[in-house]
């Protein structure tokens, strides 16, 4: 389920953000932002693929990095959404 | 206004100096459709196209002085050529004419190279001394007139435009990779280098001496500031600017043709024409631009100003439509890649004065760079004191309130928008500390160069050759002129007037004349203290009370609007039909300069989603008018 979760984050992430490149280096852990793979309207496209992929809705509040900035945060973010 | 071109050297046999001159020029005819001129003199030619709008009757160019041992090809005004000919002539000097460049030919016999400093006004000229057979080519201080150049063999060729130096034989069009990484980074080349492989910009407040088979470039005029410990308050300066300002507009209305004005709803073009309607006798005319989207649309600002002068104001709608159908047009005129469609709107505004019978404009320009009006100085003013307390969660949102009009910032939490902006990450020390958040975000439309073109510019760093042509007293300036100073001398002549200045007024045969980059205007702003300038957030703060009583006080108070156009959505809207062609996969993989299938996606997500970011905007601008450039100018190499 995990592997799952997390192969269909990163594929989101390689075909909007890095445009189909699969060859771009993206470790588990690399930031987002850093890495300018987001930007603020990035981060909103990021938010409406988990609502609508996961099926709950991301709450302002949770916006923030420590949720949003990694593929290894994102799969921590919405297992812990899913256990709620 | 006018164009130049010409060359010095032995490369250009004298039977074919005449049809060679009257090709580079032919192409430069927008510049100047009511005359046009050629002077041959050995290994020296000189042509001209101008459009009259000083000295009607007797301005015709290359213009001579009296023993024909000087001669000039001239693209420009000096504003103050009415106080310099009463000099000149009380010191026994006889003029022919009536016209501004006969002023030159003179001053440069009085004074020789020392002769710029007297010039207030914008230019870019050639020069032939044929005493000491030498040519001169100088430009103005910012950069407001363009001249390029480059050589074949030992001869130099130089135009106001790059295409009339494309009709020269041997000299081809082909894109350099380094200068499309400067765009993609920092918005446009660094002077000297263009888009073009091989040709060079004569950069502002520069001029360049060819005699005795030796080129030097030389500046003649910088920008700079006070050491950021020697600088007073001013009592008198409000005053002082108001006057300024006043004889700066005054005299830029000198002109044998009405001049109009730009009026785009803000605070610059506003006191501009204020200034202006209040110095002519005949009423005077304006012209503005209106937006179909909200966000874009200053139509009731406009409105407001144009009542309270009581101007004859005409109003030219753009619709996206106009935008992707114009923006062929606007690359060929620009003469390089651009990441933005603001230019386009622009020279639908340019058309619609000259076909309201005006030949000249004054704007707004300049005020933004000198006065600190750009949210960039706010942003770097911001970041730093988020910086100062990294953990507040309160300060991270004043983010919010410096880009109302952008929606992507709204709904983000401190956290984030620290992080976008790089409060507290970025080296305080870092002379490019104010714009770093800009070259990141820019940057990162990189993503779409081809794997190629990353192998052949390796581990480039425009920004880093950007650090390396600042000037060594720029460590000791205050934070706000360092940041300043990056606008005003890269991005001003770069971009502001050239891509959405010169270019797109020319493309029209429209001249645009700037008040505030009158060079009493420049001086002034540089010495005044940064709090004048940027009073906490408040931008253009001694602007604001030097219009009082000019312009309404709901203009001086409105929210900053920077002038921006639609971007992809313009080309999402009504998709041109050049477009599926400029970024065919057959397209793009000739041009070897963007990874097609990334393009491809790009393409897709611009033009059937309604989530373009700003990285997704830049990369479809930059590589739609990367395309159109390769087919506009490369092509003919073919």
């Amino acid at each position: 389920m995990a592997d799952d979760t997390k192969a269909a984050i990163r594929a989101f992430i390689i075909e909007n953000f890095l445009f189909g490149d699969d060859n771009h280096p993206l470790p588990d852990d690399m930031s987002l932002i850093d890495n300018d793979l987001v930007d603020s309207t990035g981060i909103l496209e990021l938010v409406g693929y988990i609502e609508k992929e996961f099926g709950f809705k991301v709450e302002d509040r949770e916006i923030v990095p420590a949720n949003l900035d990694s593929i290894a945060r994102i799969l921590a973010y919405v297992d812990s959404k899913r256990a709620v | 206004m006018c164009a130049v071109a010409g060359y010095f050297g032995k490369g250009v046999a004298p039977a074919e100096a005449g049809a060679l001159l009257a090709r580079m020029t032919r192409t430069l005819s927008h510049r100047g459709p009511d005359d046009s001129g050629i002077h041959v003199d050995g290994e020296a030619g000189l042509a001209h196209r101008r459009l009259s709008i000083v000295g009607l009757a007797d301005g015709h160019q290359p213009m001579s002085d009296p023993s024909d041992n000087l001669v000039i090809s001239y693209n420009g005004e000096i504003f103050n050529y009415v106080e310099l000919r009463s000099e000149l002539i009380s010191k026994g000097r006889r003029f022919r004419t009536q016209s501004d460049t006969e002023v030159i030919l003179h001053l440069y016999d009085e004074k020789g190279l020392d002769c710029l400093h007297d010039l207030n006004g914008d230019f870019a000229f050639a020069l032939w001394d044929a005493r000491r057979r030498r040519m001169v080519l100088a430009r103005d201080r910012v950069g407001v007139r363009p001249l390029f150049h480059t050589q074949r063999g030992d001869t130099l060729f130089f135009a106001s435009e790059i295409k009339a130096l494309l009709t020269v034989p041997g000299i081809e069009a082909s894109l350099d990779p380094f200068a499309l990484d400067q765009i993609f980074t920092l918005w446009a080349p660094l002077a000297p280098r263009t888009a073009f492989q091989g040709i060079s910009e004569l950069p502002p407040g520069h001029l360049m001496i060819v005699e005795d088979g030796r080129i030097e470039q030389r500046a003649w005029w910088q920008q700079t500031y006070p050491d950021a410990s020697d600088m007073r308050p001013r009592s008198d300066a409000v005053e002082e600017l108001r006057a300024l300002l006043d004889d700066a507009t005054r005299i830029r209305l000198r002109a044998d043709v009405p001049v109009g004005s730009y009026l785009s709803g803000g605070l610059d073009s506003s006191f501009v024409s204020a200034l202006a309607a209040r110095a002519r006798p005949e009423r005077l005319r304006t012209f503005s631009l209106s937006f179909d989207s909200n966000e874009h649309d200053e139509s009731e600002w406009q409105a407001m100003m144009a009542s309270t002068l009581g101007v004859e104001h005409t109003t030219t709608r753009c619709a996206a439509g106009d935008i992707s159908r114009l923006f062929p047009s606007v690359i060929r005129h620009v003469e390089r890649p651009i990441l933005r469609t603001a230019p386009a709107p622009l020279a639908k505004l340019s058309a619609l004065v000259r076909d309201s019978g005006i030949k000249a404009v004054l704007t707004g320009e300049g005020a933004d760079e000198l006065f600190a009006g750009y949210d960039i100085f706010r942003e770097a003013k911001l970041r730093r004191f988020c910086g100062r307390q990294p953990s507040s969660k309160f300060r991270p949102l004043l983010f919010q309130r410096l880009y109302p009009y952008l929606p992507g910032l709204q709904r983000q939490s401190p956290e984030y928008l620290a992080r976008f902006f790089g409060a507290g990450d970025d080296r305080i020390d870092d002379p490019l500390y104010s714009h770093r958040p800009r070259f990141r975000s820019t940057s990162a439309a990189k993503l779409f160069f081809s794997p190629e073109l990353k192998r052949e510019l390796g581990d480039y760093d425009a920004t880093a050759e950007l650090t390396s042509m600042l000037p060594s007293d720029f460590s000791r300036w205050h934070p706000l002129h360092q940041a300043q100073y990056l606008e005003t001398t890269f991005l001003l002549p770069g971009y502001i007037l050239s891509a959405q200045g010169d270019r797109v007024m020319m493309a029209n045969s429209i001249e645009g004349r700037f008040p505030f980059l009158d060079p009493r205007v420049i001086d002034f702003a540089a010495g005044l203290s940064p709090d004048m300038k940027l009073h906490g957030l408040s931008e253009k703060h001694i602007l604001k009370q030097a219009a009082k009583d000019l312009v309404p006080e709901a203009i001086i108070q409105r929210p900053k609007q920077p002038y921006r156009a639609p971007d992809s959505q313009a080309f999402a809207a009504t998709p041109p039909d050049y477009l599926g062609e400029a970024l065919s996969e057959e397209a793009i993989a000739k041009g070897g300069f963007f990874n097609s299938a990334a393009v491809e996606k790009l393409k897709n997500k611009v033009l059937h989603q309604e989530t373009a970011s700003f990285r997704d905007d830049t990369a479809f601008v930059g590589v739609v008018s990367t395309q159109l450039w390769l087919d506009t100018f490369s092509a003919k190499a073919d």
